[in-house]
């Protein structure tokens, strides 16, 4: 591992023109800080070493100074937190028992609602959003004891593979602030790898967490479909969103997600198969775990230094006493293109709502309802949204709906297929997460499919409705973050997470 | 499936969505459509006849099991007052819109 250093400037240093200067003179500027593990800090909190206030008040100097420099968080929920964590300091006082998560720093992903904190999903449309209710996923950590600091920032309506299509300006990655942080969750990966944050929260829909995180170095989950409730989640395409945690390492994501897992009423797609100690099931050792290697994840188009890190990676597990297997997955190119169609049909349905009626502005020029709608829709959504709603509702068109969204779904049932017949043969498959590694900003903003592309591994498991988690696997001679990919069947994230484990521990 | 889209068609799927497109923004979203709609039509190398869609992972044999649909009882919902306070424009009991009907 490459030794990281914050950089912290002094605020007075940081004008723009001082940054101009200092980025040309030295152009990589390196903001990575590893947080303390849960395990630590809940030591801390319990015994009263560490205040849950103050740790608080740590983490929000700390993006006090490097914010203006990572975009990372739109908005702070700083009243909500400090009384959380007060509630924490005087029942650790007592001596009584704590949550599992007790006084611990969250960020979570502006796609996600809390009462009376601004909700943007990264868009102009739901400016001066207030939503009058909790994600179902948020009300959990709090429960849990978690300190909620604020909205991180994402792709407008988690749709993007860069963060810059966020209407709030791009996050940048802290390994790097030259290059993207990967996307849609682009803010809540590089919340965790500078450490403004312990965990976040983030949503996964074609790679949305695993992506960003792969790019950042961090470590994140994509959950079973149902595995945690959508409650709350601002809706892009609801047969494929799935919220989940970023962590700096395994086991604390492992622990978040058993946190925010299981059954919720209020979700019709939420499973009720019970839930694991996901961080107990981590620690148990990958020996004699049978992995799957699919050769079509490691074609034409995959970076070499990518694939050095993940066949190094492959290589580690096997020393470990993993059985390495191949696996086939032919039908893997298909899935780019079938999950376009059906998430853009599904988005374009989603994003009616939004016309102006019952939150976010409402444009000012217009005479009939119509008028009102098409015109505050213009105003509100980005480029890219508009492309998607185009794009989805042509698909669903009279004439084009049989060979486009049925088509793709018939296309999502072969790829679910596929996965299932190599789940009966091997209990992991592992992959790159991203063909590259963060690329720079700018690079592929004037081509959506290129973009499109940034998500060729992780769509797949998205149709399939499968879990994964993704795992820094090396980096490369720039010193750019390399994550693993590992994929188990539905409701198996224990086995994905004790492959993830080893992975970690090369 | 591999038509290519004409401006005529952008701008009835724009009327369709709600949309507004610009005379700047037309053009830029045809290419991009047609080069989205060129590359999706991969597809079509694939033989799907007898194959049922998959609209939800629900649907999946072995996979996560079924979703529980909740009983269909009265409980109550959010404050009417909370909810309208976030409309652009609202009379206290309904969400107010420009007029729809010209008399």
């Amino acid at each position: 591992m490459p030794v990281i250093h914050a950089v912290i400037d002094k605020p007075q240093q940081a004008t723009g023109r001082k940054i101009h200067l200092e980025s040309q003179a030295k152009p990589v500027q390196n903001f990575v800080e590893h947080p303390k593990t849960l395990a630590a800090l809940r030591d801390e909190i319990v015994s009263g070493a560490t205040k849950a206030v103050d740790l608080a008040a740590s983490y929000y100097d700390r993006i006090e100074q490097l914010n203006p420099r990572l975009n990372v968080y739109l908005s702070l929920t700083r009243e909500r937190a400090l009384a959380q964590a007060a509630k924490i300091d005087s029942l650790a006082a007592k001596g009584g028992p704590l949550p599992p998560l007790a006084g611990i720093p969250v960020g979570i992903k502006d796609v996600l609602v809390m009462q009376g904190a601004p909700a943007t999903a990264g868009s102009k449309i739901l400016q001066g959003y207030c939503p009058p209710y909790d994600a179902t996923a948020v009300s959990r950590l709090e429960a849990a004891g978690a300190v909620l600091l604020g909205k991180l920032n994402c792709d407008e309506f988690a749709m993007g593979s860069s963060n810059e299509n966020s209407a709030y300006g791009p996050v940048r990655n802290p390994v790097d602030t030259e290059r993207v942080p990967g996307g849609s969750s682009g803010g809540s990966a590089a919340a965790v790898a500078a450490n403004l944050a312990v965990v976040t929260l983030g949503s996964d829909t074609g790679g949305s967490i695993r992506q960003p995180a792969s790019f950042c170095g961090v470590v994140g989950v994509l959950p079973t479909y149902g595995r945690v409730s959508r409650y709350g989640l601002i809706a892009y395409a609801s047969s494929l969103d799935r919220v989940g945690p970023f962590a700096a390492n395994v086991r604390d994501a492992a622990t978040l997600l058993s946190v925010i897992a299981g059954h919720d009423p209020k979700d019709a797609t939420s499973s009720p198969a019970p839930v694991a100690d996901y961080a107990a099931e981590s620690d148990k050792s990958a020996d004699g775990l049978r992995i799957g290697v699919p050769a079509e994840y490691f074609a034409e188009g995959l970076d070499p230094e990518v694939r050095g890190c993940i066949e190094a990676g492959i290589a580690a597990l096997e020393k470990a006493g993993c059985v390495i297997k191949p696996v086939a997955l032919p039908n893997t190119r298909y899935a780019v293109p079938a999950y376009y169609l059906i998430a853009t049909a599904e988005a374009s349905a989603n994003l009616a709502r939004f016309d102006g009626v019952r939150y976010g502005p409402r444009s000012k020029d217009s005479d009939t309802l119509s008028d009102m709608y098409r015109h505050s829709r213009d105003e509100g959504f980005g480029a890219e949204v508009k492309r998607r709603i185009l794009l989805g509702t042509y698909a669903l068109s009279a004439g084009y709906y049989d060979a486009y969204y049925l088509k793709a779904q018939q296309v999502r049932r072969i790829l679910a297929e596929e996965y299932l017949r190599a789940f009966a043969e091997v209990d992991a498959i592992v992959t790159p997460t991203a063909p590259t590694p963060a690329f720079k900003l700018g690079e592929k903003t004037g081509d959506p499919l290129a973009m499109y592309l940034a998500d060729i591994y992780t769509v797949t498991a998205s149709l399939a409705g499968i879990c994964g988690v993704t795992v820094p696997c090396g980096t490369t001679k720039a010193g750019l973050p390399v994550g693993m990919q590992v994929l188990a069947a539905h409701l198996n994230e224990a086995t994905a997470f004790r492959v993830a484990r080893a992975v970690e521990r090369i | 499936m591999t038509a290519k889209v004409t401006v005529e068609e952008v701008e009835r799927v724009a009327e369709l969505a709600h949309l507004e497109l610009t005379p700047e923004e037309t053009p830029r979203m045809l290419d991009d459509l047609n080069a989205i709609l060129d590359y999706v039509a991969e597809l079509n190398e694939l033989d799907t006849s007898g194959v049922m869609p998959l609209a939800q992972i629900s649907d999946l044999l072995d996979a996560s099991g079924k979703g529980v649909v909740r009983d269909d009882r009265l409980q109550p919902s959010l404050d009417r007052a909370t909810v309208l306070a976030q409309a652009p424009e609202s009379d206290g009991v309904f969400f107010k819109v420009p007029k729809v009907i010209e008399r």
